[in-house]
């Protein structure tokens, strides 16, 4: 995971609630055997609509993109964060995101920020004209208009995002604790291990 | 006396390899679901670090999502390419990783292929109090058996593959009691529907929901599958259902479930699952199945839930600025106007199928209603995709096949199908669909395909009228 503790540049108004991963990114898209590429695909249903932030060169190129309640509901497909990544965002801030996706947006170094509705709401009437910057270090993200929002991180998540933690490396060193446990675990219930097919 | 326990904390506790001061914990993950679409960067991944998958005997590969629908192998057996290039390559991917990895691998053509959350239960991989994960959001499937089953991402699969664990923070835990008793033409679908019309598509967001209540205890396991399944459509990490005689009498004699002493064994420890007497929940929402009609969505999210009876709402009729928003929007693309009666929206096709609802009883329930009708002259696209090869088989035994073929439907090989638009089988821009999937977001059955959700008796009326129907017009 590549490290990551600012980001600073405009944001997408998006705004709307239940974005889902299937607006993040449509099924059509997900034939693809690699990470990269899914750029193009993004948001294509909202691309779709004249006039979209999207295409908007006023938004052209924006690290931020700020959402309604519960983004990136649906289907667990790490390809909408892959496919967000591609397109250049490095964090969303809403008020509330799907556990599958915030866990997905994290594990590609895409910060995923909750902020009440009412910082949302303001942070929305600041994108339109202005830079929002986001610190991780202070868990803070700010206008230039003196606006100042914290926000909650778990402290793991945090040092992990900050230091770009390798996590599949990390549980490696708890192999020994693993085999103990899967030793415990033929012990106690050894009816567990599946019969093959 | 212990502290008495939920059903989800002592599957939670059985689990915990090692926990960190802030709480995360290091969860072990007894049986791993791999198919197609979510899993070939992780392979990937794998293959780049130099890592090995470290338990590839508690893992169970199958192609699903992208298979065609259409028949496999030609006259002489030998099977028939697939047209799509990037199917092909996403398929022929999992067929070279599996082996690669020394991992079991159900091919397309195998009578025991079939959509992954169908497979697991039917094969006896899927068992209670065990922890399931599958890079599929829908693997909450596999809680209707007692199991902690939630669907993960692609760097999960990989971190699973290389470590048969999990670094997981304990969700919260709700209750959905649902009592009283069903009213005709009302099924496990039904009631999934109204209970994420109620919570909302948010509603169990960070928890993990039991299912309980004599609704629950009296639904068959296929049933319970239905409803868990669709525990993601409101916003739960899983959904459970404590395992009971009902369950341990569907997996008796499964081919991977335990068997002679061990069955024994197995048994007795499941029954020291269920939720203890005095044990609390951080959220208990009660729903009277007096409440439950038969179900369908409006709108562009599952929690668009209306009893058939229902009408077409007016956005502004919401309390919150942005549903009122959302449903202008939803409304906007299903071509609907407020005040319509659900009954009189025309559908042209009708998709009985996907894990939500291709099991032998929703397949029985669907031509119950089929029997001796055919599909209405508007209804252009019928199709019945069993959730398995098995299923199928069974189904053509019981001779329901000719009832489905002969009301005007296609009878397909098992696959995900028209459920998100991915393979061949799509609905149509424009056009609407009664579907017994789980989603009716914007594009999920083809890019500008309108999605009624509905159990498969009311997708089976849908057909007969071709309209939106009260299934119990039709009953017999
Ligand atoms: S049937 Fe639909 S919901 Fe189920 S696994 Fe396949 S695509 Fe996902």
């Amino acid at each position: 995971m590549k490290a990551i503790s600012r980001v600073e540049g405009r944001a997408y108004p998006v705004g709307l609630k239940n974005i889902d991963t299937d607006v993040i990114i449509p099924a059509v898209w997900l034939k693809t055997i690699s990470r990269v590429g899914l750029g193009k695909g993004a948001f294509e249903s909202l691309r779709a609509v004249p006039g979209n932030v999207f295409d908007d060169p006023e938004y052209a190129g924006a690290p931020i993109l700020i959402a309604g309640d519960n983004f990136g509901c649906g289907s667990s497909r790490e390809h909408a964060a892959w496919a967000m990544a591609d397109m250049g965002i490095s964090a969303v801030i809403a008020p509330s995101f799907s556990d599958i996706f915030s866990g997905n947006a994290f594990k590609n170094g895409l910060l995923a920020i909750v902020l009440p509705q009412a910082a949302i709401d303001r942070l929305m009437e600041v994108a339109r004209t202005d830079d929002i910057h986001i610190d991780l270090e202070t868990q803070t993200v700010t206008t230039p208009f003196q606006d100042r929002f914290e926000f909650e991180i778990d402290p793991f998540r945090k040092h992990c995002l900050i230091n770009g933690v390798d996590e599949i490396g990390l549980t490696l060193k708890s192999s020994d604790a693993i085999s103990a446990y899967e030793a415990k675990l033929s012990a106690d219930r050894p009816w567990l291990a599946p019969n093959q097919v | 006396m212990s502290t008495p326990q939920t059903l989800y904390e002592k599957i939670w506790n059985a689990h915990v390899v090692e926990q960190r001061d802030d709480g995360t914990c290091l969860i072990f993950i007894d049986r791993h679901l791999v198919h197609e679409v979510t899993s070939p960067q992780a392979f990937e991944g794998l293959r780049a670090a130099g890592r090995r998958v470290r338990r590839p005997d508690l893992t169970l590969a199958v192609p699903d999502h992208n298979l065609p629908t259409t028949a496999r192998l030609d006259q002489n057996g030998q099977p028939i390419p697939i047209a799509d290039p990037e199917s092909a390559q996403q398929l022929e991917a999992l067929e070279r990783n599996a082996p690669e990895f020394g991992i079991d691998y159900i091919n397309a053509s195998d009578a025991k292929q079939g959509i992954v959350h169908v497979v697991g239960p039917e094969q006896g991989f899927s068992l209670p109090g065990t922890t399931i994960v599958c890079g599929d959001s829908h693997t909450a499937c596999h809680g209707g058996l007692g199991a902690l089953a939630f669907g993960i991402g692609t760097s999960e699969v990989e971190h699973v593959l290389a470590t048969q664990t999990l670094q997981l923070t304990r969700s919260k835990s709700m209750e959905v009691r649902v009592e009283g008793e069903l009213l005709p033409g009302v099924s496990a679908k039904d009631v999934v529907l109204h209970i994420t019309g109620v919570l909302g598509a948010a509603g169990g967001s960070g928890h993990v929901i039991e299912y309980t209540g004599s609704v629950i205890r009296a639904l068959s396991v296929e049933g319970r599958l239905t409803i868990s399944n669709m525990a993601i459509e409101h916003g739960a990490r899983a959904g459970l259902v404590a395992p009971d005689d009902t369950t341990f009498a569907y997996i008796k004699g499964r081919p991977m479930a335990p068997a002679g002493a061990d069955w024994d064994a197995a048994v007795a420890y499941w029954r020291t699952l269920a939720t203890d007497a005095g044990a609390t929940y951080d959220k208990v929402v009660s729903i009277d199945a007096a409440d439950i009609a038969p179900s369908v969505t409006w709108g562009t999210s599952p929690e668009d839930v209306l009893p058939i009876t229902g009408i077409v709402p007016e956005p502004s009729a919401f309390a919150d600025p942005s549903k009122q928003e959302a449903a202008r929007k939803s409304l906007d693309y299903m071509g609907l106007t407020p005040g319509t009666r659900m009954t009189d929206i025309e559908v042209q096709n009708i998709f009985i199928g996907s894990c939500t609802n291709s099991r032998i009883e929703d397949l029985r329930a669907a031509a119950e209603i089929l029997k001796g009708r055919k599909k209405a002259a508007n209804v252009k696209w019928a199709i019945v995709v069993p959730g398995s090869g098995l299923v199928k088989q069974q189904a053509e035994d019981e001779g329901l096949d000719r009832i489905f073929t002969g009301a005007g439907f296609e009878w397909r090989e098992p696959g995900c199908s028209a459920c998100l638009g991915m393979n061949p089988d799509k609905v149509p821009a424009g056009e609407r669909c009664a579907s017994t999937s789980n989603r009716n977001f914007v594009g999920r059955q083809g890019p500008g395909a309108r999605t009624h959700l509905v159990s498969p008796a009311m997708a089976a009326a849908a057909a007969v009228t071709g309209r939106l129907t009260d299934v119990r017009e039709l009953a017999s």
